[in-house]
């Protein structure tokens, strides 16, 4: 940066301009009101017993014990799908991202920038606009179009009510997750790709890469790993706040709470029963779970360790 | 930015290039197959919404479905103009007060020192990996507390403050060189001045991505009508088209849903492929160092 030396000149000048406050005021307002304190409050209620009518009561940390020892729906069928869910949208839907868009990369522009519209567009419909594809698709008689396609292909039999019958419940959640899982990270990942420096390529084949496979794990991954990292809080976060459209599919608990996921898990509690301290206790964990994550993703790609 | 490598972003078509295609093609089709359906099914008529075997593609093409959502907010007592009304209104002054205030914000964060600065930054990042539907009640209590409740602020100002918008906007401010900026003070320009002359118009397609993605939050979001707005009248045309897609299971209904769900999605792609260049002069630098 050219250091030049006028008198009025702010930025090499002033080590603390109080402008500062004013510009980032407005947003931090914002910030303040709607995300920091939620996340405080939560933290409180998580601490009381709330029913939403009376004054919270103290009840010290009962709610976070109810959740690890009492909490049989949680821990036999919310926590086991998180998982699932988090493992194959989450991770899967991340590999599959970086691999498709490695892959879009090889290609020459046109056919790039198309692939990647059709691919990020169901993202962009944040699931819940889609609702009626999915019933649709999965209606349970002969008219849903899964059941259709699969009786005249002679798999099936007789329709399988998909929405309801616990076994395919969960499948089907992934399947839509994954549907819409290449959003914004996928996107950085391709401008990452695009962005690896040319020289590293040259040098590699000097030193002895032999194909496109070994050009990704030693040249484009180390050097795009702030993008990696990027991603991977993009994909964790999606994987962990899924669940309004699985509500409006297969309804509040899921039959048989097949495809219970904790997000839902807060809503049942908050919201149908009024148990808010509970739920809230649910959301401390939830929160708690995707920092943890986040860390995993950050000591596999992060450069520096503050973040 | 085109980087013109022998096997990156490749600028000519070869041979080895197709395998690529082949693998691609069958995912790339599945995966656009929903939204494929869905314009398919928004046009078909009655009897094809009946047809056993069910039907993918449209054959004979109508607006019926179309039709049936206006005649269906008629007899709802809000008139869908309202709904149209509440969304546009709450979408685009959403957009607005939210770049407003992360285009300052990654102002300051990125080039005025101050002291608390590198705490704030820190508190964004880990921001963005808020998962807002977990702290819905306590936005309810936030919410019902300052009187917002059935009010427009409702929709919108829960939404404004956006943790990887400002993130990615930030660091497309990094990238204006700051001998322009000095060039400016020297010059006797005030803060305001450099970010309203300097800054804003160099960080255009960070604006135009952190739009999109704002965009996106508002305009398919439920959850503000549903929890923290009760009056039908106050509430978004999502909330509307979701309810005709959840009400009327009959097929009849499935048509009109699948026309309600082309409307919202059509502007979400439209925008996108407007703004698609910037969105990735953007991402080019989203990492996360």
């Amino acid at each position: 940066m050219a250091e030049t030396k006028g008198k009025k000149n702010k930025i090499s000048k002033r080590s603390n301009n109080k402008n500062g406050y004013l510009f980032i005021a407005p947003y931090g307002l914002a910030f303040t009101v709607f995300i920091l304190v939620p996340v405080l409050l939560a933290v409180a209620l998580s601490f009381t017993n709330f029913n939403a009518i009376e004054f919270p009561s103290w009840v010290g940390f009962l709610n976070y014990i109810t959740v690890l020892t009492n909490d049989e729906v949680f821990m036999q069928h919310v926590l086991p799908n998180t998982v699932v869910y988090a493992l194959i949208v989450g991770v899967g839907g991340y590999v599959l991202s970086f691999v498709l868009a490695w892959a879009l990369c090889n290609l020459t522009r046109g056919f790039r920038t198309v692939f990647a519209l059709i691919l990020y567009s169901p993202s962009m419909t944040a699931g819940v606009a889609m609702t009626v594809v999915w019933k649709v698709i999965f209606s349970g008689d002969q008219t849903g179009l899964l059941n259709s396609w699969l009786m005249s292909l002679g798999v099936l039999n007789e329709p399988v009510i998909w929405l309801i019958n616990a076994k395919y419940l969960l499948p089907i959640v992934i399947v839509i997750g994954l549907w819409s899982s290449m959003g914004i990270g996928f996107l950085s990942l391709i401008a990452g790709i695009l962005n690896t420096d040319e020289s590293l390529y040259e040098a590699g084949a000097i030193d002895g890469i032999k194909n496109r496979f070994q050009e990704m794990i030693y040249i484009v991954i180390p050097s795009m790993k702030p993008q990696m990292l990027f991603a991977a809080v993009m994909a964790i976060v999606n994987a962990f706040q899924a669940g309004t459209i699985f509500t409006l599919l297969t309804g509040n608990p899921s039959p048989g709470y097949a495809s219970q996921l904790i997000v839902n898990h807060i809503e049942d509690y908050g919201f149908l029963r009024y148990e808010m301290g509970y739920a809230a206790a649910v959301s401390v964990v939830l929160l708690l779970i995707v920092q943890l994550f986040s860390k995993v993703a950050d000591r596999l790609f992060g450069e520096r360790d503050d973040f | 930015m085109a980087y013109k490598g022998h096997r990156i972003n490749p600028t000519r078509f070869e041979k080895s290039q197709i395998k690529i295609i082949v693998i691609l093609l069958p995912l790339v089709i599945f995966m656009a197959l929903p939204i494929i359906f869905i314009i398919n099914h928004a046009f078909k008529p009655m009897e094809e919404l009946f047809a056993f075997p069910p039907t993918f593609f449209v054959r004979n093409a109508t607006l019926e479905n179309f039709e049936s959502l206006i005649k269906a907010s008629r007899t709802s007592g809000i008139p869908l103009s309202r709904y149209v009304f509440n969304s546009l209104i709450v979408t685009l002054v959403t957009i607005f007060l939210s770049l407003l205030m992360t285009t300052c914000a990654a102002f300051a964060l990125s080039k005025i020192r101050f002291k608390a600065k590198n705490t704030l930054m820190n508190i964004n990042q880990t921001a963005i990996m808020f998962v807002a539907t977990a702290v819905l009640i306590p936005r309810y209590l936030v919410i019902s507390k300052t009187g917002m409740i059935d009010s427009y602020l409702a929709h919108i100002l829960p939404l404004v403050a956006m943790p990887v918008a400002l993130f990615l906007v930030k660091q497309f401010v990094d990238q204006v060189p700051d001998s322009l900026m000095e060039a400016a003070y020297m010059d006797g320009a005030t803060d305001w001045q450099v970010y309203l002359k300097i800054i804003i118009p160099m960080i255009k397609p960070a604006i135009a991505t952190a739009s999109i993605l704002v965009f996106q939050q508002v305009w398919t979001n439920m959850e503000t009508s549903n929890y923290f707005v009760n009056d039908d009248s106050m509430k978004t045309l999502t909330f509307y088209m979701n309810t005709l897609a959840n009400a009327n299971n009959t097929v009849a209904g499935q048509g009109m849903a699948a026309a309600a769900s082309l409307i919202m999605f059509i502007p979400n792609l439209v925008l996108f492929i407007i703004l698609q260049k910037n969105v990735m002069n953007t991402m080019a630098h989203s990492g996360i160092k």
